[in-house]
């Protein structure tokens, strides 16, 4: 278990220097930041002073050190756009992304799983035959047909759910939360269930799909040769097994689910950090894209520890290793 | 059944588009403003020129579906032979030769599956933007689009492959091939692959499900296709503009032939993978 | 009053529905009838129907097939053919079940206690602690040591013939009445299988239980079984006490059998089978080849290969820096040589180290140390080098296990005989090579044009039979065979060994032979070395090894041998 943790962490080094790498290129050398900075007629003399402000004449490595020193300490430079604190910017719009992705996990993985295990006992029912129809349909319609349709009916049609922001929130310290006011909660039903919807179809078909290779094996084939209850069968014993890939599936969907915001936020002109992302790509604001890119990266390291520690607990095998 | 004749139908319809389309939604003469904003046919105050309804420059919808679908699928396509190329190769390399070969493609497949499509390929473009100011230009941006899907999905044939070579290359015909003493090149092209096709297969198929989707995301956030030669995401990113006014049908119709390409490959793909998938088919 | 009998199955009758509407019969009309404390075999080459006789007493058909004929009785009780339960007869309670490969029959996210306990605790209604006293007392009868540890374990953590134990105590834990048991030994090895088989006829006798023993081995019927059903497709062709049946024969099918059955006791000049002896096309075809001159050979007299302090260590290799992995030695310092013409078998269980040494010398693997010399050149290891492997490569062939893993399933069979031919130059063009395709099947024992089909088309034996054919294409000097017929019903393997001795005689080929049947080997070799633990243990002429073994471990593998002259005592 040791090991497989210190391998674990040797991985998580490897990939937030690769995503470092990368922040450090987008901020230093695509586009240069002196041309993007300095005035249209600033003169050479003006420009050379500039770049050494900056200290970019320095040796690329002593440049890496010195963007990683900074990013260490919170510092990820100015907006080229308006000029605020990277840091800042980021801050003020993470609670709005990630109250939204919590509700869309617990949707999905509350809805997923009972459909998908259903489906599985049942491959050949009606039921299970039209949700898997359904599901099929899921995975083909993208987030933002999603969330058009849903604020055509509810939005426009209806007019019974707002269609665009967080509604009211209350200031908890630094943190906004939409959870405690009625608008704040109106507000959150559309974006979660866009969000949501592909996941529940993939949760539900990666379920149907480990249940029925876990009801075909040997060791189900066994415990029915036992003359277990095929209720007991099912649910304790099938389902654990079955649950073990889903744990690595949902640590991976979170991620996923912080990029997919960018397209529902998108679509709800909800004020969280994907908003806030695609505005820096339309308007190539380099430094708000580089701290972005480190954000997910750290998002998704801290996920995958997550969930390799949480399978290791939950695994025998791996628990028990060396032993 | 039913999937491919619907798929097989759309995607002639695409290709065939500049012959069946009732105009050319790309020639900015052939559409005026006094048409747009038209609902379609059967709704209060449709013209029976325009089967779907115009948008808000008068375009004709049906045209500009049928042109749209066309970039989707090219794009689309594009980016899943791309991927699979590279993902094939690299695969096959990892696989059979193993050790350092191995360990690296894994690793940089690894840091990338880290990162999900969507999210990658924003960057890509964005970052191609910034580079090359040329890249928005519409003649450009498909291949800018291809290999910014590309760069995150080769890595699902790498690993299938990978992983199949892995177990095909310990099975005794590939023994035996050594025992002759063929070179590993031959080996691996010749024995191997072969072998390894089917799985890549299915994961194209689904995998072009994909990404269309991808596409049609990109060009919805308005990072894709410009509004002077649309696909489908571009189309809705259009409409969506629209949704609050009552004007479904720009943002709908497009959304609806996305959603209905998707589905027919993708049924495709699930039936494929049951079809090559020895577990789940009935044992004899 | 007679005491009822443990199972009584009568006119048995499964249906598999085929998709063109016919109707496979699986079994047909079986009866049989096993009193208490009595061990069933019921025995017959894959396709018999053994195991669905098995299956639809636990209700485990699967479908679309199903029972549509018969009664079976559990103690006198009927049993519902769909459900496999009946009046008063509970699955798990009454009827245990062993499968065949333990190392799939346990959950492995659950421990040792849980699945050997909650049986109990839904059939016999016992609390948890009496449970898990009654578990410790199985894991002691079952003969598990340390079983207070070994509850707590989960499965990964014990060995094959553990988990077999664990799995008998589970299905003993509700004292039934019939213990049914599908090869609970065929992934075992020999002495795993003798003390398997030694505690289930223990346990029938104290405990009064009837065991349906379902095998491919005649030698585990001879050895464990008191009486037996000879099954062929799907039906019962002959049926009774053990010392009959083996002993007198009645059926044609099952005197064939026995006689494919490689004997111990003495070595015969061929198997007793119908098969294609060198006459007509396969005798001509033969003899075309044998006439061919294979590849060079020096002058000097020594010996064919010779193997010197060859060890073999496989290391896990992590990707971390400094991760050094563990180490495992496969093979410890073997030395061994192959005079021309001769017949060399290699035995032992499996993970002695046998495959690996035949590895080496195909140039699969590299040795650590130690070299392996071919014609008096080294070919692997010290000395090697590029020109010498390249020169003795074409001279060495192998045939492998897996018929079904050893042929490319996206290639026709002449294009894959005629790779090797091309590859030597031995055939000026690929219309040559195809022609010699041609030739080198009907000398196996095929036909011509079989050359345009694909490997699916054929059987496990003709797929072996195509494998010696693609050797033979490189006209080698040594043939390596490598566990050829272990995967092959035994009249098949009986055609196949019979086949590889005709072929060697016919074209003077020096033969290395790798098993872990030592009835096999007995037949086949003219020496035999013997592995343990990745070193020979004892290497003799064949006649002195099995009739006067000096190792204590050779003398061990040989008494634990199943053999159908030695019929189980307690009749």
């Amino acid at each position: 278990m040791a090991r497989l943790l210190l391998s674990r962490l040797f991985q998580v080094l490897l990939v937030m220097m690769a995503v470092t790498a990368v922040a450090f290129i987008i901020f230093r050398y695509v586009g240069d930041p002196v041309n993007i900075m300095s005035r249209e007629d600033a003169s050479v003399a003006e420009k050379a002073e500039l770049r050494a402000a900056l200290g970019l004449d320095a040796p690329v490595i002593v440049q890496f050190g010195r963007f990683v020193g900074r990013v260490a300490q919170g510092d990820l430079g100015n907006s080229f756009r308006n000029q605020r604190p990277v840091a800042g910017l980021i801050a003020e719009r993470l609670p709005a992304t990630l109250e939204l992705v919590l509700v869309a996990t617990l949707l999905a993985l509350l809805v997923g799983i009972p459909l998908g295990v259903f489906c599985a006992l049942r491959p050949h029912g009606w039921l299970s035959r039209s949700i898997q129809a359904v599901s099929l349909v899921g995975i083909s319609t993208p987030t933002f047909v999603t969330g058009i349709v849903l604020i055509l009916i509810f939005s426009v049609w209806l007019k019974w759910l707002p269609s665009f922001g967080r509604g009211d929130v209350v200031r908890l310290g630094w943190w906004t939360t939409g959870f405690l006011t009625t608008s704040g909660l109106r507000s959150l039903v559309l974006p979660s269930i866009t969000l949501a919807l592909f996941q529940v179809t993939l949760i539900m078909r990666l379920v149907r799909a480990e249940m029925l290779d876990v009801l075909s094996s040997d060791y189900i084939r066994y415990a029915r040769a036992r003359g277990l209850p095929s209720g007991y069968i099912h649910r304790k014993l099938a389902l654990k097994n079955a649950l073990m890939p889903v744990i690595t599936v949902t640590g991976l969907q979170i991620g996923a689910l912080i990029a997919f915001a960018i397209v529902t936020e998108t679509v709800f002109q909800w004020p969280g950090m994907g908003l806030l992302f695609i505005q820096a790509v339309s308007f190539v604001d380099l430094p708000v894209m580089a701290a972005y890119l480190l954000f997910v990266g750290v998002m998704f390291v801290t996920i995958n520890m997550l969930v390799d520690v949480v399978y290791a607990i939950v695994d025998p095998r791996l628990r028990t290793a060396g032993q | 059944m039913m999937a491919g004749v619907v798929a097989i139908l759309l995607i002639l319809a695409s290709v065939s588009a500049p012959l069946i389309a009732p105009s050319n939604p790309l020639d900015l003469a052939s559409f005026n403003l006094a048409d747009s904003e038209i609902p379609p046919v059967w709704a209060e105050g449709g013209d029976k020129r325009f089967l779907l309804g115009t948008d808000n420059q008068g375009r004709d919808m049906l045209s500009a579906i049928l042109y749209g679908a066309r970039v989707s699928i090219l794009i689309g396509g594009g980016a899943v032979l791309l991927a699979a190329l590279i993902g094939v190769c690299l695969g096959l390399l990892a696989g059979y030769l193993g050790g350092r070969t191995d360990a690296v493609i894994m690793r940089i497949g690894d840091i990338i599956l880290s990162f999900p499509t969507i999210l990658l390929a924003l960057l890509v473009a964005g970052m191609a933007r910034a580079v090359f100011p040329e890249a928005g230009n519409p003649r450009y941006v498909p291949f800018v689009l291809i290999s910014a899907i590309a760069i995150h999905d080769w890595v699902q044939y790498a690993r299938t492959v990978r992983a199949a070579a892995m177990v095909e290359g310990a099975k005794d015909y590939v023994k035996a091939a050594r025992v002759i003493g063929l070179p590993p090149l031959r080996i691996m092209f010749r024995h191997i692959l072969p072998n390894v096709m089917s799985p890549v297969l299915v994961i194209a198929t689904i995998n072009l499900a994909g990404a269309v989707l991808t596409e049609a995301t990109l060009s919805f956030l308005g990072v894709g296709m410009p509004p002077t030669y649309p696909s489908l995401g571009t189309l809705i990113r259009i409409g969506n503009e629209f949704v609050f006014s009552g004007i479904w049908w720009i943002a709908l119709f497009p959304a609806l032939a996305l959603v209905i390409l998707v589905l027919a490959v993708n049924v495709i793909g699930d039936w494929l993978r049951d079809r090559f998938n020895p577990k789940l088919r009935v044992r004899q | 009053m007679t005491v009822a009998p443990a199972l009584e199955i009568k006119g048995l009758r499964v249906e598999y529905p085929r998709e063109d509407g016919s109707v496979l019969v699986a079994v047909d009309d079986v009866s049989l009838s096993i009193a208490p404390g009595e061990i069933h075999a019921v025995v017959g080459e894959s396709g018999a129907g053994k195991t669905t006789v098995a299956n639809a007493l636990i209700g485990l058909i699967e479908k679309p097939g199903r029972v549509t004929g018969g009664t079976m009785r559990i103690g006198g009780a009927l049993l519902d053919p769909v459900t496999g339960r009946g009046d008063g007869v509970q699955l798990g309670r009454d009827i245990g079940v062993i499968f065949q490969d333990p190392m799939t029959s346990l959950n492995p996210l659950f421990t040792i206690e849980s699945q050997l306990t909650e049986t109990m605790r839904f059939h016999l209604g016992l609390g948890r602690m009496e449970a898990r006293a009654r578990a410790l007392e199985l894991l002691n009868a079952v003969g598990i040591p340390e079983p207070e540890r070994r509850l707590t374990s989960f499965p990964h953590q014990l060995s094959g013939g553990q988990r077999q134990r664990v799995v008998i105590a589970a299905a003993l834990s509700c004292n039934p009445k019939l213990l049914v048991a599908d090869e609970p030994t065929t992934a075992l090895d020999v002495s795993i299988q003798a003390q398997i088989l030694d505690l289930i006829r223990n346990l029938a006798r104290e405990r009064g239980l009837g065991v349906m023993l379902v095998t491919h081995n005649m030698g585990v019927v001879a050895e464990t079984a008191q009486s037996v059903t000879v099954m062929l497709r799907g039906r019962a062709v002959e049926q009774g006490p053990v010392a009959e049946v083996l002993g007198s024969p009645q059926h044609v099918y099952t005197r064939g059998l026995l006689a494919a059955v490689p004997r111990f006791d003495c070595r015969l000049a061929r198997f007793a089978v119908v098969s294609d002896a060198g006459d007509g096309k396969a005798g001509a075809a033969r003899r075309t080849i044998a006439a061919r001159k294979p590849a060079a050979l020096s002058d000097r007299s020594g010996p064919l290969l010779s193997v010197e302090g060859l060890t073999v260590d496989y290391r896990s290799r992590g990707w971390l820096p400094g991760s050094r992995g563990h180490g495992m030695r496969a093979v410890d310092d073997v030395s061994f040589s192959i005079a021309r013409g001769e017949v060399l078998g290699l035995v032992g269980e499996s993970g002695c180290g046998k495959t690996t040494v035949a590895s080496v010398i195909a140039g699969l693997v590299k040795p650590t140390a130690g070299r392996v010399l071919y014609d008096g050149q080294p070919i692997a290891g010290k000395g090697a080098s590029r020109l010498t492997r390249a020169s003795s490569r074409q001279a060495l062939q192998m045939i492998f296990q897996d018929p079904y893993a050893s042929l490319n399933p996206r290639m026709r069979v002449g294009t894959i005989l005629a790779e090797p031919v091309l590859f030597y130059r031995l055939a000026a063009n690929k219309a040559e090579a195809l022609d010699d395709a041609g030739l080198l099947l009907e000398a196996v024992g095929l036909e011509r044009a079989q050359a345009e089909r694909f490997p699916f088309a054929f059987s496990g034996g003709q797929r072996q039979r195509i494998s010696i054919a693609r050797a033979l294409g490189a006209r080698p000097r040594l043939l390596i065979c490598d566990e050829p017929t272990s995967s092959l019903d035994v009249s098949v393997q009986a055609q196949l060994l019979n086949l590889i001795k005709d072929l060697s005689e016919a074209t003077g080929l020096t033969l290395l032979l790798i098993s872990h049947d030592l009835a096999v080997v007995r037949q086949m070799c003219d020496r035999v070395a013997v592995m343990q633990k990745g070193r020979i243990v004892e290497m003799n002429d064949s006649e002195s090894l099995f009739s006067a073994p000096s190792h204590a471990y050779t003398h061990e593998l040989l008494s634990l041998v199943p053999r159908i002259d030695r019929i189980a005592a307690n009749t």
